[in-house]
């Protein structure tokens, strides 16, 4: 101990005033590493290209239309979710809508159906719901939660003393919207739609069973048909340099945005707009929502199941062994994925809050750059990196959960950091004055004081590993089915009475953490998605 | 309980330096005041004593054992230290009663009587123990988390400004409670405080740190009748400073011929007196002074006056009792009772911003006690 902290008490400069303990900046600088190996080791793996080979590769005809595909798609869907999920935001916080607490849990439940299961329900509705219509509808559905979530906030948030001096300088209703209101909604509205564009360019399932091509359906075909070398690497660091435009710009406005709500004290609360008549199509509105995001999934699911299984029309005809296997693999998996996230997590949101330098603030960052990279990258990566480098790792369970803990860092990170800075410095300090050694005082003060926030982390992490399919697809060893492979496999074959007891279960285990997390773990817990 | 010995004690943050050398020995079961105002390095002290932070040279031993010095230090949980920090630092996750037992074994925390008998040790019922810190007001808080920094009988008590986030009648009261509960733990204390009549009632020595250094460790009469340099006068407490000229153990100035309580060199002097020691009196004696009465800062128990010596043109502030104060616009002869400090003078007097009736603000007094640093 003394000798450790001697060597990093030299480094105390570089860490701030006081310095972090060696083995815990080791710790987070493992967690930040393994959050770089993916994109440096796409990054070294391009590099095989040479320049003029380069240009020929990403100037064809296949790049301009996935470019023009998902771009398409991202303007598309950042409409809708715009437009949906501010309209959404302000009847629930701003009318007198009736029932809107009720739409208010109703609005933010689609989170908890995975788009592929979405894009499941859909194709099997209707298969004239396919290419660019339905990848819409589909990542609509899905996402328009990410721009109703802050904006709602921040319709929370504002101060009514502004629009009623607007009022007072003669505005009208609507000029009083336009000029007070949506000017300082903006940063959320920027912000969620950003997240939208981002998880429209990591998505992967729910395109891929709509037969809609994006940079990550694309990816996935050239690792299928062997076609996967340094032209893959080229193609996915294009998808990973959108990735982190959009990262960084969400970044951006959050950060002006938080600040602006910064220091208000107590406010009034806004008064709520009476809506008249206009509740019936306001209501109208609702409805359809629901039914769009959560009827239809879980209707779709439903009717399936209810199916005979002679409607499954493959041979993997539903069983219950079969569905066990999947389940326990999938929880087996989202658990294991939930502790490596959330102990990888741990040393990093510590150093970070107990520490602040330039050099915590680079891992934290390093660490939130994992946002910005796609499952299909990450899986393509550790595969080569494996294959060419550490074999016996190739498609072995502790490779998937550490692409897993990669993948979900950044959600397990936000939570426990949270969790972390909510203790005061002076609780440990209290604790090793009584003559508690550091260890005690983790196990005595730091695990029961950050325990909801850690567990709410560990959560959610679980959630996206049991409903994961990209990497799972990729990276899972041989013979292992997941809920989540196995409603792909079927579906993909059109079998979509088998795949209904899979996506049940998948759907169970997704809307009962949700609602676990926001009845038990408490605010935290969203602040994840947020 | 132990004493305390630092020697040569030097901490600093980014090259800035905070502590230069600071010298103290406290001994066994007593109670020193450090004061000092924000920024002279007062908690940078406590937390090198404690071992939250390390020091970069000098000495710290306690009863006889050192716990820091070169190549030394060893963590705060080794060094059975308690600390009672200014915010309480409870437990929230802890009853009141888990909370003062923190500190001990796991055999006696299980044990209900202790708790309740430590909580009785700082003056509160039995029954808190049951309670969640949260519903106890501050002193309270504070209270229970000096009973948990006594629990596991430390060497030594560490208290960061514990009173300091207490409204002022809650402060008195925690104040003396705290002073009985350390008393009768025989425990050697250290106290940081900002609050110059919280150090010299409490303390039995108060030390002045300053720029780094203690300026002065003396018993509170001491400290307050004979304070080493003028700009410690003014820190602590209000001061009188004028001009004068020192002979043979007696200073000449304009409040006429006053007794030095240090004699020391003849010649040209700078004379400080405490506003209570001069008297105002309605008519003229021998050895009186005339002045007018410039303006009145009247707070109930006694009142601040500003008065223009007729010889003079600098005014000087008298404290009197509430019921004694003049009007404004009058006349009245003044006296000093007692003897008085005076400090050799180089340099012409500094020219300091002239005080208010009501003394200054504790922000000026800062800034003015640091500048003549």
């Amino acid at each position: 101990m003394t000798l450790a902290a001697s060597a990093i008490g030299k480094n105390a400069a570089a860490f701030g005033p006081r310095a972090a303990p060696a083995p815990l900046v080791a710790a987070a600088i493992f967690a930040s590493a393994l959050v770089v190996l993916p994109i440096g080791f796409t990054i070294i793996q391009a590099t095989g290209v040479s320049a003029r080979d380069a240009v020929d590769l990403l100037v064809r005809p296949l790049v301009g239309r996935l470019l023009f595909n998902t771009v398409g798609l991202i303007v598309a869907a950042s409409a809708t979710c715009a437009f949906i999920g501010a309209a959404a935001a302000w009847f629930v916080e701003r009318t007198d809508l009736p029932g809107r607490k009720v739409w208010g849990v109703l609005a933010v439940a689609p989170l908890a159906v995975p788009p592929f299961i979405s894009s499941y329900a859909w194709v099997s509705l209707s298969n004239s719901l396919q290419d660019f219509a339905g990848a819409l509808v589909v990542i609509t559905c899905a996402y328009y939660p990410l721009v109703y979530l802050p904006v709602a906030a921040a319709l929370r948030g504002l101060d009514p003393a502004l629009e009623e001096t607007a009022r007072s300088l003669g505005q009208t209703t609507w000029g009083c919207f336009f000029r007070v209101v949506l000017p300082q909604l903006r940063p959320a509205l920027y912000g969620g739609v950003l997240l939208v564009a981002l998880d429209t360019l990591t998505e992967f399932g729910a395109f891929s069973l709509l037969r809609f091509r994006t940079f990550t359906t694309e990816l996935y075909a050239q690792y299928r048909t062997g076609l996967d070398g340094p032209e893959s690497s080229l193609l996915a660091l294009v998808l990973v340099a959108l990735c982190v435009a959009c990262l960084i710009g969400e970044l951006k406005v959050r950060g002006g945005g938080r600040y602006a709500r910064v220091g208000a004290g107590t406010r009034r609360n806004s008064r709520l707009a009476p809506l008249a008549w206009t509740r019936w199509p306001a209501l109208a509105g609702f409805a359809a929502l629901i039914l769009g995001t959560l009827g239809v999934p879980l209707g779709m699911v439903g009717y399936w199941l209810l199916q005979h299984a002679s409607a499954a029309t493959s041979p993997v005809a539903p069983s219950l062994p079969l569905l066990l296997a999947a389940t326990l693999a999938s929880v087996g998996y989202g658990l294991a994925g939930a502790a490596a996230a959330v102990l990888l997590a741990a040393p990093l949101g510590y150093i970070t809050t107990r520490y602040p330098s330039r050099w915590t603030v680079l891992l934290e960052r390093t660490a939130y750059l994992a946002q910005g990279v796609p499952g299909i990258v990450v899986a393509l990566a550790l595969i080569s990196l494996t294959v060419q480098l550490i074999r016996p790792l190739y498609q072995s369970a502790i490779l998937l959960v550490f692409a897993y803990a990669i993948l979900f860092l950044p959600f397990a990170l936000v939570s426990v950091r949270a969790a972390m800075a909510q203790v005061p410095r002076g609780l440990e300090e209290a604790a090793r004055s009584l003559g508690l050694g550091w260890f005690a005082v983790a196990r005595r003060v730091l695990a029961p004081l950050t325990g909801p926030g850690l567990g709410a982390g560990a959560t959610i992490v679980f959630v996206f590993v049991a409903t994961e399919l990209t990497s799972t697809l990729l990276l899972a060893p041989i013979g292992t089915r997941t809920l989540a492979t196995e409603v792909w496999a079927n579906t993909s074959t059109l079998a979509f009475a088998a795949a209904a007891p899979f996506a049940a279960v998948m759907l169970l285990i997704s809307l009962l953490s949700t609602w676990l997390l926001a009845n038990r773990l408490g605010a935290v817990a969203f602040a994840g998605r947020d | 309980m132990a004493d305390l010995r630092i020697a040569a004690l030097t901490k600093a943050f980014g090259g800035t330096p905070i502590l230069r050398g600071v010298e103290l020995v406290v001994s066994s079961g007593s109670l020193v005041a450090i004061l000092g105002a924000s920024g002279s390095g007062k908690t940078t002290l406590l937390r090198l004593l404690s071992g939250f932070e390390r020091a970069d040279s000098g000495t710290i031993e306690i009863g006889g054992q050192r716990v820091s010095g070169p190549s030394l230090h060893i963590p705060p949980e080794r060094r059975r230290i308690g600390y009672v920090a200014q915010e309480g630092s409870l437990f929230p996750h802890l009853t009141v009663g888990e909370n003062v037992v923190f500190g001990l074994s796991r055999a006696e925390r299980r044990n209900p009587v202790k708790a309740e008998a430590l909580l009785e040790s700082v003056g509160l019922p039995a029954s808190y123990a049951v309670r969640p810190p949260q519903e106890l007001s501050g002193g309270e808080q504070q209270r229970v988390a000096l009973a948990r920094a006594l629990a596991p009988a430390p060497k030594l008590v560490l208290l960061d400004e514990p009173f300091s986030a207490l409204d002022a009648a809650l402060r008195l009261e925690t104040r003396q409670a705290v002073a009985v509960a350390l008393a009768a733990a025989g425990a050697t204390a250290l106290l940081v405080t900002h609050d110059q009549s919280e150090a010299l009632s409490m303390g039995m020595e108060v030390a002045v740190l300053r720029n780094g250094v203690l300026a002065q460790v003396a018993p509170p009469e001491e400290l307050y009748r004979r304070p080493v340099d003028a700009a410690l006068a003014q820190f602590v407490g209000e001061a009188v400073l004028l001009p004068g000229v020192a002979s043979a153990g007696f200073v000449a100035c304009a409040l006429g011929r006053l007794a030095l309580a240090r004699p020391g060199a003849d010649g040209p002097v700078e004379v400080m007196v405490r506003p209570e020691q001069i008297r105002l009196e309605p008519v003229a004696r021998i050895g009186t002074v005339k002045a007018k009465v410039l303006a009145i800062a009247y707070f109930g128990h006694d009142a601040s006056v500003e008065m223009l010596l007729e010889a003079d043109t600098m005014p000087v502030t008298v404290r009197v009792a509430g019921h004694m104060a003049p009007r404004p616009e009058t006349e009245a002869w003044l006296s000093v009772e007692g003897v008085v400090m005076a400090y050799p003078r180089s340099a012409p007097l500094v020219e300091l911003p002239l005080p208010l009736a009501s003394g200054k603000s504790p922000a000026d007094k800062q800034r003015a006690f640091t500048a003549t640093n």
